[in-house]
């Protein structure tokens, strides 16, 4: 029952605001008020509602094609769940005080989207799974066009029609399967029962792993992101990148690891060169840029390779520490996000060159900027650290011959990241003020608030992360009971 | 049975109403009524029960498929009259008898749809086309609409005759015009029945504009009135499917392995050109006639994989593509300015009308939660049972697909209008039939069992 509230409080909420005109004022009210309630139904079952009757609901749908409305919450769903909701109450209080043109429908349109990416962690029927994976597009579609940039018509439907053709070729793969499994249904469960060759499930392994990797995205089908996330709104790409990309990283781990595990592994060293190389590659490429979104951008880029590469390392400490780093990537970048937006929105520019000596006159504002900052670049005593530590250890014990090129290569990353990162920060908040920068700037009490929070979470993580890997640690132990290799080869 | 009589019935009332009604919409309310009527027929036939009792000597048979595809084409009719009735005053004077001309072309449709004997089939075909060729000219003064008439008219008779030269044939094969299957080794094996096999699957591949053979489908849908254009695209094109599929899922079910080769080439080409060219269009009325190419490439894989799933398929196919069709034929008839960039800044100033459009052009490019994409989700399911390459060239073609249905999504709600006076204005109660529609087309797409069911019980 939890899993059908989260769903329908947002779906409700939007309908609400498409079919009611309000001022923005009333708008992001609302929205906060749905957000909230969001929230506080994934508190609730964090600490009371956490029978399986709760956690799993199902109805038949769809019966003629063999596919049910089945919703499961497991490890990794409540994982992306609270993610998913303190992302939403984190922005739309951030958002309280400002103006939107239409402001209903954009908010309409974001809780629509989180309708979708909900579904999406949740359902464990294939033909569902899809449904919601495109229920999810279709808002950040219309957001990312209406409210973008000059350039957002032709860059936001590029990145449409990217998604969109990764996830057809997901579509043949999911009937595919459905045609295979014994009762012709579209169930998780039954998919799993199929017995598969190594060589449908190398083409399997395809037909999915391109739709999780255009959505991620990986190196080489990343060309959509960089363009995307600097045309959206700067809300909309918090959402972007702080939700949505995850979808990419479930779709690793619920479907394409268990259903194809030998695959996955065959392909994984083609899969882990890909991740190394997009990391050294976005992390060049965000040394180069000016604009502070584009920076960001790539920055995500490098993140997401890593994350990438930790899911192929196949084993159980790169599975904790990769559902860990979902969690932790989300909440910093979504922090990066909101900090890009301020300094944009107060100083009228997000060129990073003609910044400069911020600190001097608004210092709450750079400290805040200098820890989410440092959290990005996984400094210890950060939640960050203990996700990439995880991941690192966990590529260092992968199966593959070649694990110390990718623990390698993706340590470059960090010590790039590392460079980029302070490379900004000195060009933004230190340095000579400049005409720009002259006024200080005055941060609003929400606003202070929201990223207090988003500290908090941190640094309380980044000392305790432990609630956080029990809450995975069975998920995780059985993927790698799953796809753990040497048994597979046993038994095979 | 029964629609098939009261409809050509109904159509002599019509063309007489004339003499005695003057007021334009008592007329259009007594074609809507007619229609109703005849829906209902329709569906007490689904029941079980008949208005006459007629023997019809095995030239006529009307099975649940027949009847479920009857009742959506009716249903699309309905919806069809609702929205373009009016704009169909304004093609030229005859009101009256253009109502009765598709009341006429009603029969022939049931007579497709549940034909048993090649003879009906043919005598449908012909009871569809000439008044088709009729209303395809009838904005006379319009130099295009005469053009696209003759045009059709020249093709289509020659159509015709690879038609009744393929029946010909098949009599001299078999003996007799039932389309039932013949065991008969000397007949399954023979030339005659080869060649009349052929001849029907190139004058059906006409009849639904499958290329190679689509080259009048451009500019007969362009040339012809608007009004028309959605009729002929979308109901007409659906009720030929279904005689398409039945013939070569009962008549030539054995030869099968002869004609599905064929098809899939068939299918791949017409994807290919439909798609492909609807990009490059400028005129959206001209889009859509590609578009009509490239849906008919989809609805080409019922025939190609026979199988309870594209028979199911082509029953969503049917309803959803109508319907979505239709409605946006209905907006584009308003419009003064049949590009694109007529469409710009819809969403400001009619945003009912453009969220229905949008729904309907989010259903043609097969997105979830629209009848759409189950409608394409059935047919990609029933083409993997034997071919994947082929399902695997459709996904891809529905993704070019969105290269050119979004173009309108992004005019209407991306871009504005330079000019506000040129915005179209709808009668008053337009946006919420529309919406209906719309509503319908996702219905289908989320509870397409209430549809399906019909086949079954």
């Amino acid at each position: 029952m939890v899993v059908l509230l989260l769903l329908l409080i947002p779906l409700i909420g939007a309908c609400f605001l498409f079919l009611y005109k309000g001022d923005y004022r009333f708008a992001s009210n609302a929205a906060l008020r749905v957000s909230l309630a969001s929230l506080l139904v994934m508190g609730a079952r964090l600490f009371y509602w956490n029978t399986p009757e709760m956690l799993t609901f199902s109805v038949p749908w769809l019966t003629s094609l063999g596919s049910s409305f089945s919703l499961r919450m497991d490890g990794l769903g409540t994982m992306l769940s609270i993610l998913t909701t303190a992302s939403y109450f984190l922005l739309f209080w951030y958002l309280k005080d400002r103006s939107i043109e239409r402001p209903a429908t954009f908010f309409a349109w974001l809780l629509l989207a989180q309708v979708g990416m909900l579904g999406v962690f949740l359902a464990i029927d294939s033909l569902l799974f899809y449904f919601f994976w495109e229920l999810a597009l279709i808002p950040m579609y219309f957001l990312a066009s209406q409210w973008g940039g000059v350039r957002r018509i032709p860059v936001t439907f590029k990145f449409f029609i990217y998604t969109f053709l990764g996830s057809v070729f997901m579509l043949i793969g999911i009937l595919y399967l459905q045609s295979k499994t014994a009762d012709h249904s579209f169930a998780l469960e039954s998919i799993k029962k199929i017995r598969l060759s190594s060589d449908q499930q190398s083409w399997l392994f395809w037909l999915f792993f391109i739709a999780f990797a255009i959505k991620l995205p990986v190196f080489p089908f990343h060309t959509w992101q960089p363009d995307t996330y600097e045309e959206s709104p700067t809300p909309v790409t918090a959402i972007l990148s702080a939700v949505m990309v995850k979808m990419g990283i479930l779709g690793l781990l619920r479907w394409l690891l268990p259903l194809f595990p030998i695959a996955s592994y065959m392909w994984g060293d083609v899969v882990m060169s890909m991740a190394v190389v997009g990391i050294v590659y976005a992390s060049f490429l965000a040394m180069q840029q000016t604009d502070l979104k584009r920076l960001v951008a790539y920055s995500s880029i490098a993140h997401i390779g890593l994350m990438t590469a930790g899911a192929f390392a196949l084993n159980n400490m790169a599975y904790q520490g990769l559902q860990l780093q979902l969690f932790t990537h989300g909440i910093n970048i979504l922090g990066m996000w909101i900090l890009a937006d301020l300094i944009e929105r107060k100083m009228g520019t997000r060129k990073i060159d003609s910044l400069g000596g911020i600190a001097q006159q608004s210092p709450t504002l750079t400290i805040f900027f200098v820890i989410i900052a440092l959290a990005n670049i996984a400094l210890p005593l950060t939640n960050a650290f203990v996700g990439e530590f995880l991941l690192f250890n966990g590529i260092l014990a992968t199966p593959s011959n070649y694990y110390w090129v990718f623990a390698g290569v993706g340590g470059l990353g960090i010590i790039f990241s590392a460079v980029y990162t302070l490379k900004m920060i000195r060009a933004i908040f230190y340095g000579e003020v400049n005409a720009i920068t002259q006024k200080p700037i005055v941060l609003e009490s929400h606003e202070c608030w929201v990223l207090s929070v988003i500290v908090g979470l941190i640094l309380f993580f980044g000392i305790y992360p432990q609630p956080l890997l029990d809450m995975t640690a069975d998920f995780s132990k059985e993927l790698f009971s799953l796809t753990d290799i040497t048994s597979l080869f046993r038994k095979s | 049975m029964n629609a098939l009589l009261v409809s050509a019935i109904l159509g002599v009332l019509l063309m007489l109403s004339s003499v005695f009604i003057k007021n334009k919409s008592y007329i259009h309310t007594l074609a809507l009524a007619g229609l109703a009527g005849l829906f209902m027929l329709n569906l007490a036939e689904l029941n079980g029960w008949l208005l006459f009792e007629i023997d019809l000597k095995g030239m006529l048979r009307f099975d649940r498929y027949a009847l479920v595809m009857n009742a959506i084409m009716l249903a699309s009719l309905f919806f069809y009259l609702l929205l373009s009735g009016r704009a169909m005053e304004k093609v030229g004077p005859h009101y009256a008898d253009y109502l009765a001309l598709l009341f006429f072309i009603c029969a022939g449709l049931f007579m497709v749809t549940g034909y048993a004997s090649l003879l009906i089939l043919f005598l449908g075909i012909e009871v569809i086309s000439i008044p088709l060729y009729i209303l395809t000219g009838s904005d006379k003064r319009n130099l295009k609409s005469n053009e696209a008439a003759l045009k059709y008219f020249l093709l289509g008779s020659f159509s015709t005759g690879l038609l009744l030269l393929g029946i010909a044939f098949f009599y001299g094969a078999r003996g007799n015009f039932s389309a039932t299957v013949s065991v008969d080794p000397t007949v399954v094996g023979s030339s005659l029945q080869l060649a009349s096999l052929l001849l029907l699957l190139f004058a059906m591949s006409f009849k639904v504009s499958v290329a190679p053979f689509h080259f009048w489908t451009p500019d007969v849908y362009d040339g012809a009135p608007t009004v028309f254009t959605s009729f002929m695209a979308t109901i007409v094109k659906v009720a030929l499917f279904a005689a398409f599929v039945r013939l070569f899922e009962d008549t030539f079910s054995l030869q099968f392995s002869i004609w599905q080769p064929w098809v899939a080439g068939f299918v791949v080409l017409t994807l290919l050109i439909g798609n492909l060219t609807a990009v490059f269009q400028q005129s959206v009325k001209r889009m859509l006639a590609y578009s009509s190419i490239a849906q008919a490439g989809f609805m080409l894989l019922a025939v190609y994989a026979i199988n309870g799933d594209s028979k199911e398929g082509l029953l969503l196919y049917a309803a959803s593509y109508s319907l979505a069709t239709i409605g946006i034929f209905a907006v584009l008839s308003h419009l003064q300015d049949y590009t694109f960039d007529g469409f710009n800044g819809l969403a400001k100033k009619q945003p009912v009308v453009a969220a229905s459009l949008a729904i309907f052009f989010l259903s043609l490019a097969g997105i979830p939660l629209t009848g759409g994409f189950l409608a394409k989700l059935f047919m990609i399911k029933a083409a993997l049972a034997y071919q994947p390459w082929l399902a695997i060239v459709a996904v891809i073609m529905a993704v070019v697909s969105v290269f050119y249905y979004f173009r309108v999504i992004q005019a209407m709600y991306f871009r504005s209008a330079d000019d506000q006076e040129m915005m179209p204005e709808f009668p008053k109660s337009f946006p919420i039939l529309l919406l209906v529609t719309a509503l319908l087309v996702v219905l289908l797409g989320i509870f397409p069992e209430t549809l399906l069911g019909l086949l079954y019980f």
